[in-house]
């Protein structure tokens, strides 16, 4: 890997009670690059993401963004660092008491002193960028499901940050609007200079535009490398993974008891 | 055999963590109240959400309360021939009790549940943490709006459903039942006094503003963030500030009249 690393995790762990997050992860993320961090629902990818940005603290390890440790910042280093961030939620999450003009408007006006005129100018052309400059009066109710993913892409984009996150961009999407959406996260990353992290489990809309792919199963990397290397390789997790099997090294069930054991538990 | 008493134990430390968490919580709250000043917008809007939206309610109920207050006081005070003193034994009555209290109660019926839900509601739809994630402080930019103006909404509503219930109390008593009109007001302008009763009332209803509007915005930024979580959390807002309500205006009560 080259040295323009923008963000290294090392040695990562996390626990929500019994469930393992993270144990012992190490991830790196190159500049400018688009990696996509692969693994099953339930893996613990998204409270990753929230690591990265700073909700969640980690239990032991290190993560590292541009130099800075992100667990160790204070609330308004932090909040410096978060501007930089651009997190796509899974939920989308847009204000359902702001129109969508107002939506990708709302940090703009509040972390820059632009005149109406400008921001009007800057808003109306990231959400052109995602095709709905015609939609910016709507409000977020009268969206589909789709066309609100596509909005708060334009929101979480509006201050040009250096790392862009998106958490499962594309579950639950229209084939048409999967295929904006694999299209813009590529033309931002390679138009503005972005990097962008991908947390997915969808393998081959990941794979066609990733520069690099992790794969995690509990708590750890299990294979990693370009598409490519991954295809080829003859790690049963990364197989398993690329030909969506339902069982392999990677368990489809939820971790629990023997399952004999538990049928004559209740029969004893 | 211990069991109860552990039980007990167990659920009054819980209780003592929670209070602590909304205490820690309410003074990030008030840190962030200077700020409003440079942005009064924010709280202009949630004026007319908390305040303008509730007047409907506590003026209907007031003139209500008014009425049956004339009507019942009446038919006491006649049985002592002094039904000219109803004027200010209503008036009386609604500064110093009914008033602070019954829109307090109202108020956290339609305002608390209010904020409860929609600030549940935006942290269940992630909308607090996309905020987070904006570099938006969410206390600053969604709670301390909303507590200032329930803060500042409480003791107007207090006042107003105090007047419209005197309103009522004189249509009744002067309007139908024929009590002379220069004595309601006169005898009401003679025996409330400035600072016994109106600023005690609306001392009242003031630290009725804090509790609720408190009550209401924890509630909802601390809800389980799913629907039944949310549910909960406004069911709980609007019973906790109705006993908060209550107890406090017997404690202050107590400390205001008390002497006299
Ligand atoms: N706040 C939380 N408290 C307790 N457990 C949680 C919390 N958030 C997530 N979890 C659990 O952590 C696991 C991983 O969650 P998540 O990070 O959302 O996974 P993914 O995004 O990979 O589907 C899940 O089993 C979930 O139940
Ligand atoms: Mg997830």
């Amino acid at each position: 890997m080259s040295s323009d690393i923008i963000l290294t995790i090392k040695d990562l762990q996390f626990k929500y009670g019994e469930r393992v997050i993270a144990d012992g992860m190490d991830v790196q993320i190159q500049r400018g690059k688009i990696t996509t961090i692969m693994g099953p629902s339930g893996t613990g990818k998204t409270t990753l993401l929230r690591m990265i940005g700073g909700q969640v603290r980690p239990h032991a390890g290190s993560i590292s963004y541009e130099g800075k440790s992100i667990p160790d910042l204070g609330k308004n280093e932090l909040l410096q660092a978060r501007k930089s961030m651009g997190l796509l939620f899974q939920a989308s999450a847009l204000f359902t008491g702001l129109s969508v003009f107002d939506n990708v408007a709302f940090p703009l006006r509040e972390h820059t002193k632009l005149s109406e005129q400008m921001l009007s100018h800057l808003v109306l052309s990231k959400l052109e960028a995602v095709g709905l400059r015609g939609a910016a009066q709507l409000m977020p109710a009268e969206l589909s499901g789709g066309m609100a993913r596509r909005v708060a892409l334009a929101r979480a984009f509006a201050l040009d940050p250096r790392l862009m996150m998106y958490d499962e961009p594309f579950v639950g999407q229209d084939p048409i609007t999967m295929g904006v959406i694999t299209r813009l996260i590529k033309l931002l990353n390679d138009s503005l200079g972005m990097t962008s992290i991908i947390v997915s489990h969808d393998v081959h809309e990941a794979m066609t535009i990733s520069d690099y792919v992790y794969m995690i199963s509990e708590g750890k990397v299990i294979a990693s490398g370009t598409p490519d290397e991954l295809r080829e390789s003859d790690s049963p997790w990364a197989q398993q993974f690329l030909r969506a099997e339902p069982d392999g090294p990677v368990s489809f069930q939820y971790p629990a008891k023997d399952y004999q054991s538990d049928l004559f538990a209740s029969v004893e | 055999m211990f069991e109860p008493i552990r039980l007990i134990g167990e659920a009054a430390l819980r209780k003592i963590a929670r209070l602590g968490q909304a205490s820690l919580f309410i003074s990030q709250v008030i840190a962030s109240l200077p700020m409003l000043l440079r942005r009064f917008s924010l709280v202009v809007t949630q004026l007319y959400e908390v305040g303008v939206l509730s007047i409907a309610i506590i003026v209907i109920s007031a003139l209500a309360v008014g009425m049956v207050l004339g009507l019942q006081m009446f038919y006491t005070l006649r049985d002592f021939g002094s039904e000219q003193i109803l004027g200010q034994v209503v008036a009386l009555s609604l500064v110093r009790e009914l008033g602070p209290v019954l829109a307090g109660l109202l108020f956290a019926g339609r305002a608390g549940s209010a904020l409860t839900a929609e600030i549940g509601l935006m942290k269940a739809t992630e909308q607090l943490s996309s905020m987070e994630m904006m570099a938006v402080d969410p206390i600053k930019r969604v709670v301390a709006p909303r507590f200032l103006a329930g803060v500042l909404s409480m003791p107007l509503l207090a006042a107003m459903f105090s007047s419209v219930g005197i309103i009522g109390g004189y249509l009744v008593g002067v309007g139908l039942l024929g009590v002379d009109s220069g004595a309601f007001w006169s005898l009401m302008q003679a025996n409330v006094d400035f600072y016994d009763d109106i600023l005690n009332g609306i001392i009242k209803s003031f630290v009725f503003g804090i509790i609720i509007t408190w009550i209401a915005v924890f509630e909802g930024y601390d809800a389980k963030p799913t629907a039944e979580g949310v549910s909960r959390a406004t069911m709980r807002t609007v019973v906790h500030s109705a006993f908060a309500v209550l107890a406090f205006d017997f404690i202050l009560t107590a400390l205001m009249f008390g002497g006299n």
